[in-house]
């Protein structure tokens, strides 16, 4: 009897064994499927024509995504300009000032910022901004920083945690007063995590689409002006894939695959420089 | 943020009030708002998928931090964590010119062929749809459960472990203990991947059909979500009271996951209190 038991435990132990594995394997197959099939479905569509041209018009052949990759980092660079300080200087109050009033509010939304859906922070952006703009540049870019902020300021508040409480004491017993410590001594020698923090707040909004729908709309022109839509890379993807146009079909893988490369190559970048830091 | 999206949707509130959420009709011609069937649509597609991931992102979760040599996983949990970036306008992309064809063409007539006397299985095959947004969903939730439940694994404390493994206990025995030690902080994994789920809009809104129905006739037919509808008519819509409704559901959207994330905040921090209360012990 007691043999039998410790059989059956054993065959359940290796049971066990091969269903996680069969589990890895199951996730596996479809995310390699996914990177396989934009990479040979992408390259095809790249030549040059699809870095110098602007969308197509329906019907049209060749074009390309010029405009979109435009609009995408005008987009990016403009919520950068506005998320990334302000996303630093909320990680430096959640982690300097953790004694004020304010700190368990301003932890909490920015918390649940970090988990809001982006399609609804799209559509905040678009009633406060879009509404009285119009569809443009500037409220999309306000949604974007409102999507960078969270990660930065996560990011920028776990970093000055770990800066040794010997270094700040250093520096106040030089008599560096409170704000000189953070910015000159903590900051400092936090640089490069975030660095990494805002890189992987970039990777993360250049591919969103969503509230870049709900704050611009589709534009297949070039920029014109910061009150106006841009065109937009993943955007593009969204609208090229639900189209009945094989062209623009192609368009769209290959549009995937330029996004997935910048995307996976702002990652790794971001990885090795927080590798470099140990 | 709150009172700025009620600004928005004061015409509907104002029109249809609790109505609105207990309504089945969506008619932007007549002017009639009910998102009942969306709210719907939104809950299930999302419980299925986390049905679909769960298992799979425990055992990655397992895989990686228990089953494989430590250069092995590291290289896996880059791979899975790479793949928690690609953003989800691919995975639809992928989801309308792969998936779809592969269900509609190979595992769709196999399961109806074999099961098709249930009623969920039975009924046309569009290819979108139910199920097959539930897949894509899930196939989207794994890399970042499986990467939250690992670093959950890795926390467990060596000593309960080893005091499973002197006990005499197997491999998998030793696991379950892991397991149930740390099922707050797997449930608050599942509320995360809930909370994603819920809001996503441009990859669901790609495979679903974007049919308005109270509910499908089988797991193959097209319904449609509360993010979804948002992807599709925000950017058609003229009429003010249409803009109006569209954000009342951006409105109702807000306030799902906001209670999901709360409710997940507090799983958590709860797990934590009894992992710091074991520790002190």
């Amino acid at each position: 009897m007691n043999e039998l038991y410790s059989k059956f435990r054993s065959l359940k132990d290796k049971i066990m064994h091969i269903l996680v594995y069969l589990a890895l394997i199951i996730a596996l197959i479809p995310l390699f499927s996914i990177l396989f099939e934009v990479f040979i479905r992408g390259i095809s569509a790249i030549n040059l024509d699809f870095f110098i041209k602007p969308t197509p018009a329906v019907g049209e052949i060749g074009g390309g995504v010029a405009n979109a990759i435009q609009g995408t980092l005008i987009t990016i660079g403009l919520a950068s300009i506005i998320g990334v300080p302000i996303g630093i200087i909320t990680g430096i109050f959640l982690s300097e000032y953790s004694e004020n009033k304010l700190y368990t509010i301003i932890r909490l939304l920015n918390e649940l910022l970090n988990g809001m859906p982006s399609i609804v922070i799209g559509l905040f952006a678009y009633v406060l901004i879009a509404t009285v703009v119009g569809f443009s540049v500037m409220a999309a870019s306000f949604a974007l920083a409102l999507i960078m902020i969270p990660i930065v300021s996560i990011t920028t508040e776990e970093a000055l945690k770990l800066v040794p409480a010997s270094i700040r004491e250093a520096a106040i017993a030089l008599g560096t007063s409170r704000w000189k410590t953070v910015i000159f001594v903590a900051l400092r020698i936090t640089k490069k995590a975030i660095i990494t923090g805002i890189l992987q707040a970039i990777a993360r909004i250049a591919g969103e689409s969503a509230p870049i729908l709900v704050t611009m709309g589709y534009w297949k022109w070039w920029f014109a002006g910061l009150d106006r839509p841009v065109a937009n890379l993943a955007l593009d993807i969204f609208l090229f894939a639900k189209s009945p146009f094989e062209n623009w079909i192609v368009l769209a893988w290959g549009s995937a695959l330029i996004l997935i490369i910048i995307i996976l190559s702002i990652n790794i970048v971001a990885r090795i420089i927080m590798k470099e830091r140990y | 943020m709150f009172y700025e999206l009620y600004l928005g949707s004061w015409l509907s509130i104002n029109k249809f009030g609790l109505g609105f959420i207990i309504g089945s009709v969506w008619d932007p011609v007549k002017g009639i708002f009910g998102a009942l069937p969306l709210i719907l649509g939104t809950l299930f597609t999302s419980a299925i998928a986390i049905l679909i991931s769960f298992p799979i992102s425990l055992g990655i979760a397992l895989a990686l931090s228990e089953y494989m040599p430590k250069q092995l996983s590291n290289l896996f949990f880059f791979f899975v964590e790479l793949l928690a970036a690609i953003p989800s306008v691919i995975y639809g992309l992928w989801g309308i010119y792969v998936l779809i064809p592969f269900l509609r063409e190979v595992i769709y007539p196999f399961i109806q062929s074999n099961f098709g006397f249930i009623p969920l299985f039975s009924g046309p095959i569009y290819g979108g749809g139910f199920l097959t947004t539930s897949i894509l969903l899930a196939i989207m939730l794994i890399p970042i459960m499986s990467t939250i439940m690992r670093e959950i694994f890795i926390l467990v404390p060596s000593a309960l472990k080893e005091a499973a493994i002197s006990l005499g206990a197997t491999k998998w025995e030793v696991i379950s203990v892991m397991i149930s030690y740390a099922r707050l902080g797997i449930i608050g994994a599942i509320m995360l991947g809930l909370g994603r789920a819920i809001g996503e809009a441009m990859a669901v809104s790609m495979v679903i059909g974007n049919k308005f129905q109270l509910f499908p006739s089988s797991l193959f037919d097209a319904w449609y979500t509360m993010a979804a509808i948002l992807a599709n008519e925000f950017i058609e819509a003229i009429n003010p009271l249409h803009i109006s409704a569209l954000i009342n559901v951006g409105l109702l959207l807000l306030v799902i996951n906001l209670i999901v994330s709360i409710i997940a905040k507090i799983i958590v921090r709860y797990h934590l209190r009894i992992i710091g209360g074991i520790m002190r012990e």
